[in-house]
């Protein structure tokens, strides 16, 4: 994603204040209530992780709030967890709130703990207190405040409330400056290797005085990369190496246990010990089932499960598409009642011809195409946050998981490649939960394949005009093709570019909630506005420059064949005669449709010299059933837009990759039209 | 006290077992200590279809687990677990 500066967040903030947790815990909603609309989204240098800031002003002082990834704990395992320890490790935020999972205390108290002991300057926000009365549990957050030594506030997140006191909490805290660190005793022989490697750290007066010398000995025991590599200046890194192969060797052989197992099963003892003084259960919570289980005895049976997916699917579109609909019939008449009056009225004053050309065909018009995908891609996002919100998402990739992992993937893939449907450019950065390179890779390299709503516009048109009583069917057989297509590819992948063993499929499911409207709003209008922001500009730059290239060279009838445009598409119309599409029209119609797949349309109506409104009565003269039905098929596998292009270089990291994807999807685009039009021809449908 | 030690993926519904040992990687090792799955802890099979993956509960979280992890998990089941 780009950076887009909803407003400029100052850096010269005098408090600083980064939002740790797991997922699911409501960190979310809780940056949300913080910061409300004063945010900016952009990445984390160096890596994929998307990096997500806010401000806020309380009590005269301006406060920036940065909002970590959602971590279980803050080893080294993945780019998230890496990520999140490095900025409390490394940036020092004058104060990290940790928001926790009340109903589900142990587990996310792992991360609390970790915090704790690199003396990151903890409050705690103890979220979804509203929930534990009907788990029938209590905790007495002032016992646990006095066991931690920080601050705890009780939050409903959802509800706002507790989030007055956070902030003022937050603000007494953040006057305290060196923070003790948590010393959590890992047994005898354990701690007796720990001072050893204090010792050596000790002896470098510097790297003490930044960094707790205990905790950077916990993280070379745990044999923590990025530490390692951050001490290489300071210190005499092979000899502490050395040192720390016999610790562990001798630690593994008197404890038989990894030295991982060994450090977090002290954690976990010290949070049980914690939990028994602070919770009081009015009742054995595994005496009984919630009714979040009970929904997924249903939800997530073997027989019903898909059905009930495809159900929520069907759905989702449905509500997308019936809702959206009258929405774009009426941004398309907005827009060509606007370019209608504005032409006759800059003509009226004597405007000359090729500025009101620019002014309604490129400008006005280019703006209309940007405006026409909002309602959808806005409704999808909309749902796709209630799904996720809800905690369906996770049971969907649960009830996938048997079907993925058939194609060598596990679940999780699945959720990047439903996202597609609705924009291929966040499924891609949806695919940064997959633990596994070669999961994700192979996510990233088929999810174009999931045909999006900036794809759809194209069948609407074709086959509107050609199939307009089985159009309906026509568009879902081309997703369908889509999906097929993605299932063979992601096995050829598997099977001779990554061969490798299937990650692990561990995902939480998080107990079900009605989503708050706004929050489903808030995460709607995050993705919508980025892709309308990446849609807009290209789509608006890709028309204009369309309207350019059809008027020059100077003098050329608009968008004729002797225009550059038409010339670049008749040089390369030949390549799609097999297709049953060989003309300069269509050629230059998928040019640019490589910019933004929403600009095929537009460019057929520039090309074809009628604007979008007269298309359908137009191609009926050009175009086939059958060449049409081809031309979708290219449309729908051929070159992603250069918005997923860009995302795909992002999330590979690699040309080579980028290349790649461009390359199989070109070349299985045409050789799927060709098939489709020859075998029809044979067939009798030409 | 039955003292049966079997594989999780092994684990009927409703059952009740400790975790006792991991046959993994450590990448492996790491996810599920991340996850509150270590040795002695309590896990509850919500559901196992014995195809597919599963669903356990570690004290009020729920976690679905895919079949060759669950399969690489050695627990001893604890007696008078029902549902």
């Amino acid at each position: 994603m780009e950076t887009a500066k909803v407003i400029k967040i100052k850096n010269e903030a005098q408090i600083v204040v980064a939002l740790a947790g797991n997922p699911n815990s409501g960190k979310t909603t809780i940056f949300n209530n913080l910061t409300g609309a004063r945010q900016h989204v952009g990445n984390w240098p160096g890596v994929t992780v998307e990096k997500k800031e806010g401000q806020f002003v309380s009590e005269g002082k301006v406060v920036r709030v940065v909002d970590l990834p959602g971590t279980y704990s803050l080893g080294a395992y993945s780019e998230d967890e890496a990520v999140a320890r490095n900025y409390i490790a490394f940036e020092k935020p004058d104060v990290v709130i940790n928001v926790v999972d009340a109903t589900n205390l142990e587990r996310n108290l792992y991360l609390t703990l970790q915090l704790l002991e690199m003396g990151a300057n903890v409050v705690i926000a103890l979220n979804m207190t509203d929930e534990l009365k009907a788990k029938r549990m209590d905790i007495n957050t002032a016992k646990l405040s006095e066991l931690l030594g920080v601050r705890v506030v009780p939050t409903v997140a959802t509800q706002n409330q507790g989030i007055k006191e956070l902030v003022n909490q937050t603000l007494q805290a953040a006057k305290i400056k060196d923070r003790e660190p948590l010393k959590i005793s890992y047994g005898k022989e354990v701690e007796y290797e720990l001072a050893a490697i204090e010792q050596d750290i000790l002896s470098n007066p510097e790297l003490s005085v930044r960094f707790s010398p205990r905790w950077l000995a916990v993280k070379v025991l745990e044999g923590d990369e990025d530490i390692l590599k951050k001490l290489e200046g300071y210190i005499d890194l092979r000899q502490l190496l050395t040192k720390r192969e016999t610790a562990i060797k001798r630690l593994e052989g008197i404890l038989g246990d990894e030295i991982d197992s060994l450090i977090a099963d002290r954690r976990y003892g010290f949070i049980s010990g914690l939990a028994k003084e602070v919770i009081t259960r009015r009742q054995t919570a595994e005496d009984r089932l919630s009714s979040s289980d009970k929904i997924d005895r249903i939800v997530t049976n073997r027989y019903l499960g898909i059905p009930i997916f495809l159900l929520a699917m069907w759905a989702v579109f449905q509500f997308t598409f019936k809702v959206g609909d009258p929405l774009i019939g009426w941004i398309e008449n907005l827009f060509e009642w606007l370019g209608g009056t504005t032409g006759t009225w800059l003509e009226s004053i004597g405007t000359s011809e090729l500025l009101v050309s620019l002014i309604v065909d490129g400008i006005i018009g280019s703006v209309g195409s940007v405006l026409v995908f909002i309602p959808n891609i806005f409704l999808l996002f909309f749902a796709i946050s209630i799904l996720e919100d809800s905690g369906y998402m996770a049971r969907a990739a649960y009830i996938m998981d048997r079907f993925m992992h058939s194609l060598g993937l596990h679940g999780k893939s699945f959720i990047p490649l439903l996202i597609g449907f609705g924009c291929n450019v966040p499924a891609i950065m949806a695919t940064r939960t997959l633990e596994n390179k070669h999961d994700r890779l192979i996510t990233i390299l088929i999810n174009p394949l999931m045909s999006c709503t900036a794809r759809l516009p194209v069948y609407v048109l074709f086959a509107g005009a050609f199939f307009s009583a089985r159009q309906g069917l026509v568009i879902f057989s081309i997703y369908l093709l889509g999906l097929i297509l993605a299932v063979l590819s992601g096995l050829l992948f598997k099977r001779f570019l990554f061969k490798g063993e299937t990650s692990h499929f561990v995902m939480e499911l998080p107990p079900y909630r009605v989503p708050t409207l706004k929050s489903t709003l808030i995460h709607m209008w995050e993705r919508g506005s980025s892709f309308i922001r990446k849609a807009g500009t290209i789509i608006f730059a890709v028309v204009v420059l369309i309207w350019v290239l059809s008027n020059l060279p100077a003098g050329v009838e608009y968008a004729s064949h002797n225009s550059v445009l038409g010339r670049i598409g008749g040089f390369i119309a030949p390549i799609f005669k097999p297709a049953g599409f060989g003309t300069w029209e269509a050629a230059a119609a998928l040019i640019f449709g490589i910019l933004a797949k929403e600009v095929v349309v537009g460019t057929l109506g520039i090309v074809y010299g009628v604007g979008e409104a007269g298309l359908t009565d137009v191609i009926s003269n050009y175009w086939t059933p059958l060449s049409a039905y081809a031309f979708m098929v290219m449309t729908l596998i051929y070159i992603p837009c250069i918005a997923t292009i860009a995302a795909i270089k992002r999330e590979t990291n690699s040309w080579g990759w980028t290349i790649f994807a461009i390359s199989y999807s070109l070349i299985l685009g045409w050789l799927m039209a060709v098939l489709v039009y020859q075998i029809g021809r044979l067939i009798g449908l030409g | 006290m039955d003292t049966s030690v079997l594989s999780l993926g092994f684990l009927q519904t409703g059952r009740e077992a400790v975790i006792k040992d991991f046959n993994g990687g450590r990448n492996f090792h790491q996810r599920l200590l991340d996850l509150g799955l270590v040795r002695g802890i309590k896990v509850r099979v919500i559901k196992n279809d014995m195809t597919g993956p599963l669903i356990i509960s570690i004290g009020e979280g729920r976690l679905a687990i895919g079949r060759g992890m669950a399969l690489k998990i050695i627990v001893k089941e604890v007696n008078g677990s029902c549902l």
